[in-house]
This record gives C-alpha cells, sequence and structure tokens, in this order.
C-alpha cells in the first residue's frame, strides 16, 4: 500500500502559513467545531480526515470564510483573515460537485478568475494554454464541462481554482465523486501538481488511503475536536487515540488490565507492550494491527533465520480459523483463549502462509510484538 | 461534547461578518425589492383592512351653538346639537351614520330658521377634532363663528372617523350582501367537484391510457388559460342566453345565475386543475404498477391502491386552486350570474355603483378568507408533493387495453368537444351580422371604435401592458428569486422577502385592486402620480401573478449548483457578473416561462385592473366587459378571440424564441 512511503518529506512547519486559534462554530445550538488550533506550514499538503459529520467541510468553509466561525481567530500568511468575505481572501477552492459552469466553455471557465484583473485578452489566453497543459487536458479547451468526463472535469476545476495563483488552494473531497481507479490516478496527479506549485493545500477526505497517500500531515477529526495532528507514518504507527487506530487502518481490539508501565494483561499473564500511562489494573483496551501480528513455524515449517520468537511472553499458540484470501494477502481468524468468543484478526502473507502451511483448523505460534502492541483508554460508552 | 451553550464556553468574542460589496449590493438590492412588494401590496392591503374598520358618524355633541333674538347682539346660551335633536328629534341613530363624504345641513334643528331674518348665529367645536364647513371653507377649531342667517344656511356639518366592526355588523345584518357569502361558496364547491372530476379523468386518459391524439388533447385543454375568465360568460348567453339556440336544453331554468357561473367556471378552470393533476399522475411510479399486476391485482383494484393514491395530493392542491380561482372570479359572474350575488361582483358593485368603499372593503376582508385557508392548505399539499417528486423512479408506461381506450377517448372527446365549442361559438357569434337571426358573414362587431369600451385603442394597451409586465415582472422576480436564494447570511431579511413574495397568490385581484384604490388614490400618497396611469397596471399586474413566477424562478435556482456563488467570490469576481454570465442563462427556460406566464395573464386579467384603467388605459378584457355590459355581446366576443388569437401568437413566437434561445445559451446541455 502506498503509506507504507517511510521518507516522508516532513516540510518546515516553522514557517506557517495558516494559524487557527481556539475556533468554534455552532449552528444554532449544535456545536460543530470545538475549540479548534492548528497551524498548517507553508507548501504543506494538509489532509482533514474523520467520519462524515465530523466537521471537515465546517472547518474547510470556515478557513474560506464561506460559513464564518462562531468565535476565533484565523490567520493567513500574517495577516488576519477571521471575519473577511470570500472575496477577501486568497483561495482557491474545488468543490465535490466541481461546480463547473455549465454554460461556459472549459476555456472560459478557467479563465473566469483571470477576467477584469488587467490582464490582456492574450495574457488570459496564453495563460489558460498554460493551465490546460498543466493539468494534461491540453486539446479540451473549447468543449462544455458536460462533454468531459468526470475526471476531466476534476481537473478543470483544479486549474480554474489555481488560474490566479491562490496562496491557498482548498479541496473538499475533490475526488470522492470519482471511480476507485481514476481516484488512485488523480490522487498522484493532485500531490504532483502541488510539489510543482508549491501552493499551501488543505484537503478534506473521509478516505483514509487517500490522505494516507497525499498528505505530509493529516488532521484526523472526530465530533468536532481535532484527535491527532501527525505525518501518516506518525498517525498510522502511533495513534494517540483509540478512535485514530481504529479510523486509520485496521485495529484488534481486546478489552483487559493493564500491567507495569509496558505490560499489558492478557490470558493468565502479562505481555510486553508499547509504554503507557495507566496505573496497574486500570480497565484498557489491548490493540494491535492485524498486519503486525508475526507468524512463527515449529521445526518443521520455518520463515528463514529470521524466525525467532522475540519476545517470549508475547508468543501464543492460536487455532486457525476462517482463512480469506484478499489477493495480496491472506486475512486469518485466530483463536485463543485469551480472546474469549472474538477472533484475533491477522493478515499474513501469501508466502508466509505457503512456507508454514497454514490452513484452517490448523495450530500455529504467533507473536505480538511488544512494540506494536499497544494499551488505551476504555471510550466511555460501551457498546 | 460539551453541554454548555454558546457563549459562555466559547472562549474569545464572537465575531461578525464584514460585508463585502457583493454582499452589501446583495442586501441592498433585496430590500429595494422588499420595499416594492411593501408599497404595491402590504401597505395597499393594510390601507383596506383600516378603511374597513372606519365608521364615519355626525357627533351632534360635538359642536355648540348660540341663536340671538331679532336684533342680532343678544345670544341666548350655548347649547349643542345633540340638546336640540333631543328635544325636537329630527334625526334618528341611523341618520348619522355617514360615509367619509358624508355632510350634515344644521338650519333643519331650527323649525323657524329663515335666511332672511335678522337673527345671527354662533357656531365652535367643542373639540379640536370637530370639523364644520361653511360654505367650502373648513372650520376646525374651537372659536366661536358668528354668522348671519343667509350664511347660516350654509353651514354644514363633517362626520368624525371612528375605528370599529359597525360595517361588518351592518355587513352581516343585512341578507342581501351576506348572502353572497352562501353563493360564493356553494358556487365554488360545486364548480370544483366537476372540475376536479373532469380533469382527473382527463388527465388520466393522458397518463395512464394508450388512447390516441394525446398531443391534440392536450393542446386543447390549455386553451382556456388564453382566454378571460368571462368569455365562456358570453358563449353560455348566445347558448342559452334569452335568444340562445340551445336554450330548450335548460327546460327553463336560466342561464344567468348559479348554472351559468358553474359551467364557466369548469371550462376557465379546468387547464389549471388538468396541469395539477396530471404532474401527479405523470410522475407515479411504475413499479408500482408492476407489483400491483404482479400480485394479480385488477385493474380496478390497481386504480384504488396505486393510481388513486399516487395522485391524491394532486387531486387536493388541484381542489383548492380551483375553489381559490372560482370564488375569487369577478368576470364569469359578473357577465352571466344575473340576479346572483356572489363576493367578487359585491365588492364591484360596492366600490363603482354605490361608491360605497368602507363596505366595498369589508367584502374584500370576507373574500380574503376563504382564500388564503385555501392557499394555505394548497402550499401545504404541495410541500409534501415535492417530497414525493424527488424520491421518483421509473415512469409508468401503459399498455393498450381497447376498452378502456375507447372509453377514454370517448370521454375526452366530449370535453374537448365543450371547450372547442365555447371558444368556436364566440368565433362564430363575433363574426355574423346578428345572432341568431342573421347569420350572414360580418366584420361590423370587430369596428371597436363604435362601441363603449376603448376600441382598439383599449386592445393595444393590453398588448403594451403584456408586453411591460412580462419585461419589467420577468426581470423583478427572477433577480427577487435569485437573491433570495443566494445571498450569504441575512436570515431575518430573506425570510421576510420568501413571505411577501408568497402572499399575493392569495390575494384575490379584486381584493388587490381596491386596495390600490384607497392607497395610491390619495394626494398625500408620493406614489399618487402613477394613479390612472398604464404604471399602475403594470405594477398591479405583476404583483398580483408574483408568486407563482416567483416558485418557478426558485425552483430552477435551486436546481443550480449551490457552489456557484462561492467559486465566484474565490475568483474574487462580482456575483453580479455570475448572475449575468452564468446564472441567467442556465436559467432561460425558466425565464422564458415566466415572461409568457405574465405576458398571458396581463392579457387575460380583469380583477384588479377592473378599478385602476383610466379611459386612456382601456384594456381589451376590459373592453369585453364593458362592452357585454353595454349589450354589445357580438363585439364583446370578438374583443375576446382577439385575446385569445393573441395569446396564441404569443405562445408560438415564444415557442419559437425559446428554441432559438436553448440553441444558443443551452449548448452545453446536448453532449
Ligand atoms: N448549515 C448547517 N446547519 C446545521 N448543521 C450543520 C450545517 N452544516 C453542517 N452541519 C452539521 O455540522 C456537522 C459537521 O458537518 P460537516 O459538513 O462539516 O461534516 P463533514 O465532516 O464534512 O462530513 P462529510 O464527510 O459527510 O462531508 C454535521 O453534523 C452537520 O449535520
Ligand atoms: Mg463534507
Amino acid at each position: 500500500m502506498s503509506w507504507g512511503r517511510v521518507n516522508n518529506v516532513i516540510k518546515n512547519v516553522e514557517n506557517t502559513y495558516l494559524k487557527i486559534e481556539n475556533l468554534w462554530k455552532y449552528f444554532g445550538k449544535f456545536l460543530a467545531l470545538e475549540d479548534i488550533s492548528l497551524e498548517i506550514g507553508e507548501g504543506e499538503l494538509v489532509c482533514f480526515l474523520g467520519p462524515s459529520g465530523c466537521g471537515k467541510t465546517t472547518l474547510l468553509r470556515a478557513i474560506a470564510g464561506l460559513d464564518l466561525q462562531s468565535s476565533g481567530t484565523i490567520l493567513q500568511d500574517g495577516n488576519e483573515v477571521s471575519n473577511l468575505p470570500p472575496s477577501a481572501r486568497d483561495f482557491g477552492i474545488v468543490f465535490q460537485s466541481y461546480a463547473l459552469f455549465p454554460n461556459l466553455s472549459i476555456e472560459k471557465n478557467i479563465a473566469y478568475g483571470l477576467e477584469n484583473t488587467g490582464r490582456s485578452k492574450g495574457e488570459i489566453s496564453a495563460r489558460v494554454a498554460e493551465l490546460l497543459a498543466l493539468v494534461g487536458l491540453p486539446d479540451q479547451g473549447k468543449k462544455y464541462p458536460a462533454q468531459l468526463s468526470g475526471g476531466q472535469q476534476q481537473r478543470i476545476a483544479l486549474a480554474r481554482a489555481i488560474a490566479t495563483n491562490p496562496g491557498l488552494l482548498l479541496l473538499d473531497e475533490p475526488l470522492s465523486a470519482l471511480d476507485a481507479k481514476v481516484r488512485v490516478h488523480l490522487r498522484h496527479e493532485i500531490k504532483e501538481l502541488q510539489r510543482k506549485l508549491d501552493v499551501t493545500t488543505v484537503m478534506v477526505t473521509h478516505d483514509q488511503e487517500e490522505a494516507l497517500a497525499m498528505a505530509d500531515r493529516i488532521v484526523v477529526m472526530n465530533h468536532g475536536v481535532i484527535e491527532q495532528v501527525g505525518t501518516p507514518t506518525q498517525i498510522y504507527r502511533e495513534p494517540s487515540s483509540l478512535f485514530v487506530a481504529d479510523f486509520i487502518g485496521e485495529m484488534n481490539q481486546i478489552p483487559t488490565r493493564a500491567g507495569s508501565k509496558n505490560q499489558v494483561r492478557l490470558g493468565g499473564g502479562l505481555m510486553e507492550c508499547a509504554p503507557h500511562q495507566f496505573n496497574e489494573g486500570d480497565e484498557i483496551i489491548a490493540a494491535i494491527r492485524p498486519n503486525d501480528i508475526i507468524p512463527h513455524g515449529d521445526s518443521a515449517h520455518s520463515l528463514g533465520q529470521d524466525d525467532v520468537v522475540e519476545t517470549e511472553s508475547n508468543a501464543i499458540e492460536v487455532l486457525v480459523g476462517e482463512m480469506e484470501f484478499l489477493g495480496s494477502f491472506w486475512r486469518c481468524r485466530l483463536k485463543h483463549e485469551i480472546l474469549g468468543d472474538a477472533d484475533l484478526i491477522a493478515d499474513f502473507s501469501i508466502n508466509a502462509v505457503r512456507r508454514l502451511e497454514l490452513s484452517e483448523g490448523a495450530n500455529m505460534l504467533i507473536e505480538l510484538p511488544a512494540s506494536r502492541l499497544m494499551a488505551f483508554a476504555r471510550p466511555e460508552q460501551n457498546t | 461534547m460539551s453541554d454548555a451553550t454558546f457563549p459562555s464556553t466559547v472562549s474569545g468574542k464572537p465575531i461578525r461578518r464584514k460585508l463585502s460589496r457583493d454582499d452589501i449590493i446583495m442586501r441592498g438590492s433585496m430590500i429595494v425589492i422588499g420595499l416594492y412588494l411593501l408599497i404595491t401590496m402590504i401597505f395597499p392591503l393594510y390601507a383596506m383592512l383600516s378603511k374597513s374598520f372606519s365608521t364615519y358618524t355626525f357627533d351632534l355633541a360635538g359642536y355648540e351653538i348660540q341663536v340671538s333674538d331679532e336684533t342680532g347682539t343678544n345670544f341666548n346660551e350655548p347649547v349643542t346639537f345633540a340638546d336640540l335633536n333631543n328635544t325636537l328629534s329630527v334625526l334618528t341613530e341611523s341618520d348619522l351614520s355617514a360615509g367619509s363624504d358624508g355632510r350634515l345641513s344644521v338650519t333643519q334643528f331650527f323649525p323657524d330658521f329663515s335666511f332672511r331674518s335678522s337673527v345671527n348665529y354662533r357656531i365652535r367645536n367643542t373639540s379640536a377634532t370637530g370639523r364644520f364647513l361653511v360654505g367650502s371653507t373648513l372650520n376646525d377649531t374651537t372659536d366661536w363663528v358668528e354668522l348671519d342667517s343667509n350664511t347660516f344656511r350654509r353651514v354644514q356639518l363633517r362626520p368624525v372617523e371612528a375605528r370599529g366592526i359597525d360595517n361588518f355588523r351592518t355587513y352581516f345584518g343585512t341578507p342581501a350582501l351576506s348572502n353572497s357569502i352562501k353563493n360564493s361558496v356553494m358556487i365554488a364547491t360545486i364548480s370544483t367537484i366537476i372540475t376536479v372530476f373532469l380533469a382527473f379523468w382527463f388527465a388520466y386518459a393522458l397518463n395512464c391510457s394508450c388512447m390516441r391524439f394525446k398531443g391534440f388533447f392536450r393542446l386543447v385543454a390549455m386553451a382556456p388559460i388564453l382566454v378571460p375568465s368571462l368569455l365562456p360568460g358570453i358563449a353560455l348567453v348566445y347558448l342559452f342566453g334569452n335568444q340562445g339556440m340551445l336554450k330548450e336544453l335548460l327546460f327553463g331554468a336560466s342561464i344567468y345565475g348559479p348554472i351559468g357561473i358553474i359551467i364557466g367556471s369548469v371550462f376557465f378552470t379546468f387547464p389549471h386543475a388538468f396541469l395539477i393533476i396530471s404532474t401527479a399522475l405523470s410522475i407515479s411510479d411504475a413499479r408500482l404498477y408492476e407489483a400491483s399486476v404482479v400480485l394479480r391485482g385488477s385493474s380496478w383494484r390497481t386504480f384504488w391502491t396505486v393510481t388513486i393514491p399516487g395522485a391524491r395530493y394532486g387531486l387536493v392542491s388541484a381542489a383548492f386552486v380551483v375553489f381559490n380561482l372560482v370564488i375569487t372570479d369577478f368576470g364569469l359572474p359578473k357577465v352571466i350570474g344575473g340576479q346572483f350575488n356572489v363576493l367578487a361582483v359585491d365588492i364591484y358593485k360596492q366600490v363603482i355603483g354605490q361608491q360605497n368603499f368602507e363596505m366595498g372593503a369589508v367584502v374584500s376582508v370576507i373574500l380574503i378568507l376563504p382564500a388564503i385557508v385555501a392557499f394555505a392548505i394548497d402550499r401545504l399539499v404541495q410541500s409534501k408533493q415535492v417530497a414525493l417528486l424527488s424520491a421518483r423512479s421509473v415512469p409508468y408506461r401503459p399498455s393498450p387495453k381497447a376498452e378502456l381506450d375507447w372509453a377514454l377517448f370517448g370521454f375526452s372527446s366530449l370535453v374537448a368537444t365543450f371547450i372547442i365549442g365555447i371558444l368556436g361559438v364566440c368565433q362564430f357569434a363575433a363574426l355574423v351580422k346578428f345572432w341568431p337571426y342573421d347569420l350572414s358573414f360580418s366584420l361590423n362587431n370587430y369596428q371597436f371604435e363604435r362601441m363603449d369600451g376603448g376600441g382598439w385603442g383599449s386592445y393595444l394597451n393590453s398588448i403594451k401592458l403584456g408586453l411591460l409586465t412580462a419585461a419589467i415582472g420577468t426581470a423583478v422576480i427572477f433577480f427577487g428569486a435569485y437573491l433570495v436564494e443566494k445571498s450569504n447570511g441575512f436570515r431575518t431579511g430573506r425570510t421576510v422577502f420568501q413571505m411577501f413574495a408568497m402572499l399575493p397568490m392569495a390575494i384575490p385581484g379584486m381584493v388587490l385592486g381596491l386596495s390600490y384604490i384607497f392607497f395610491f388614490n390619495n394626494p398625500s400618497n408620493p406614489f399618487y402620480f402613477i394613479y390612472g396611469t398604464m404604471a399602475i397596471l403594470v405594477v398591479s399586474t405583476v404583483t398580483h401573478f408574483y408568486t407563482v413566477s416567483h416558485l418557478t424562478a426558485t425552483t430552477a435556482l435551486q436546481q443550480m449548483d449551490r457552489e456557484f456563488e462561492s467559486v465566484s467570490a474565490s475568483l474574487k469576481q462580482p456575483t453580479l457578473k455570475l448572475f449575468r454570465r452564468v446564472t441567467v442563462p442556465v436559467s432561460m427556460p425558466a425565464i422564458m416561462d415566466i415572461s409568457i406566464y405574465l405576458f398571458v395573464n396581463a392579457m387575460t386579467t380583469v380583477s384588479a385592473v377592473v378599478f385602476l384603467y383610466s379611459p386612456k388605459t382601456s384594456l381589451a378584457s376590459i373592453a369585453v366587459l364593458n362592452m357585454d355590459d353595454a349589450g354589445d355581446i357580438a363585439p364583446a366576443a370578438a374583443m375576446g378571440m382577439m385575446i385569445f388569437y393573441t395569446n396564441t401568437a404569443a405562445r408560438i413566437v415564444h415557442l419559437i424564441a425559446s428554441r432559438g434561445i436553448l440553441q444558443r445559451t443551452q449548448a452545453w446541455r446536448s453532449r
């Protein structure tokens, strides 16, 4: 998966371009954003990620000035823009619907923002041609939006938004109206374009894969609050809460109690885990991602030299339940008494499954690596 | 989530938006159009309402009088007219109520008064509100005025104005007046039942059968919209009137009265009901029909379990619209109502016939009530229908059923014959010398110059009114709807505007027209100057037909992407440029529809303008009314048919123009 990109270029956040401080937003009595504070660096691509209704669009529209926040300040490039109307701010925006003007040709759509800016006709058409080339649609200028495919329309909307070289680019779910293939293709293009233009960009999405693939940093939101801000790897490897852990990627959750500083109680004994803040005996959730579970062979089946159990206490013997082939890996449901009725879900490589000759009903040894086993507070509401 | 509410948990102070130039322009424009509606609707209605509660009485206790002896110098103690009346009983209580123009002569309180005597009189108002005239000089002070007897006979008391429900008391105490309520409701109810019944089966035939000539039937069904509502009245007079060809069919009953009004009402309300029910039927879900077939339901059961429930809202809505149209219609009962009084005609009689404006206002207030109720229920039902529409699915395709199709064809042919017959009779009567005695061809009836009613000039005025109303009305209404739909914030302003825009539909034309008299025909009103001009006709017509146009515009605007304005603002382009470059071209079909709607209605309307035209601005529809009134029925029919042909031509032009404009502005629609 593309989120596996390790050498993530983290931009220099000292050079803040957009600064949001203590922003609140009410719709009547309904609290849509609660005390949001956030800094976005110059040239950075930041994704707002969260479940539907968590306030992503609301925050984006506040940044644009389309729906004013109830209170709080927004600084853009050092200037306070908190209560300015959209037309007095400096941004380009692409909506989910693209909002292309249906009765204007593609050229005129792109040229729309260039008019009345002191540019000559010639300059405008040169700029339009340049933008069309930039988004890879050099010959489509004379057509009308309805004559283009969704993906093409999306690029035109992008071209229109960046035509005037805005300092800030806002994208509200720009890819969600497209089918999966086009989406994957376009997200690379957008990312590339953003790098090339070096424009500070905020993109709203509820697709975690998209956020992990594109963002320099991700802002995970839930119920109107920011849960965590960090690079894709930080968010994925070190989620700060169970919500983030569960929302980004998958997570096995095992209700249990804490042991000492870096231990959790599982089954009869203790397992080593990543360091946590809980007191011994606290009710917690022990969590591990399916693809972090390490399969181990016995003497007959070995995965090679590295196949050694690192932490004896974290290795358990499990019964393999249902196995499901998901193309690039196998999803296995593992049973063990410490889990009760619930299954432990593990994703094993095709290679491992073949070497270990895993099949439904077999027994096997697995290890929950200490550094990947995390402890989280239990969510308040019991469901 | 926090449980405290704004602003206690909020750090920092709440924010107020800085207005952009666009915001200011849009709010300013909205206020201007809102003021327009305030001046052309709310203020006049208020003037009318207050008129209906105005009573005028002579306050005899409000004047003191002293009479001298023969020498003319020794005056007796002051007495009031009330004292004098008590002893003499010249006037009764009812003699004291008056109209706003009432005058009361005072010599009647002095039985031995002689204008030649040397007796002198002194008179004064006891309060500052009292008024009396000496000749034409108004006295409204409390100072004594001394007059010789020759001058004293020219003293007249003026009534004082008060607020009260006396007018309403009088109205309900006079059966000749209040019976009209019963009459109006009865006429409207019967017409509604018949029209909705006919329109339903007609719409059913067109939507749910495989009958032939559907296109033709659809055209015919819409024809009555193109003529004034009083035209069927004229046709009925020709057919069933005193010299009518088919008079015998009525078996002695008279067409002048409820029968005529009902038949005519069915004619002119038919297209409205048909359109609404047809829409309801056309959006019925084919899957329900399929399900019913699969469940082996009989056609009859399918009809009752699928068709009727699907059209339910349409039927209710059509019923209220028809009821409203009939109860507020003026032209038809005026032409064929005879001695049968209905509310709308009462207003006219009170105002034009008896100059009793207060009573006209009372009847107007009463006429508004059922109209508002019908309107409110209709709006409620319509909103339900919209919900139904958005959840729509596969359109229903009927399959041929020979028997049913032929039965429906027969039925539709009858309805079409009725409609074409009415129009045909009018046209025929207009082209013959003297119905029914000399049926030879003649164009005499088109020499409108010879008749009462304004001649060809009134026809040209109508076209002028139609064009002006279409142009100005479309611009104002569409722009107004745009402002309401697309401006930022300003929630209260938009709600108020929206309410104003919905109100005209509930106001009967007669009521609007009369309220314009009260409001505009008043020298102290700064807009007095438009009274009696073409301008007031245009203004009243635009306001009268505001709501439907506004709703058409709103619907079209709501279908447009909500984010166009946001994109435009982010590109730092003025919103008005967006309006011009994108909104208007994309909404062109709706704009065309609004303008033809306004044109056709301006050509046919009678009710509001009947109070407002002047000899210079007489209209074709008014000419039909006046010529009919004067007994020139054939020319009235001829003029009515001129309106029909003009509207037909306008529709054709509209169709061609729409095609042309669509091709130019909507090229993007074709892929
Ligand atoms: N104009 C409004 N009036 C009232 N409530 C609103 C309004 N706009 C948004 N909300 C509410 O605020 C919350 C946040 O909405 P928002 O559109 O920001 O969600 P989102 O995170 O963008 O969700 P999605 O992924 O579905 O687009 C939602 O619960 C929504 O119902
Ligand atoms: Mg959203």
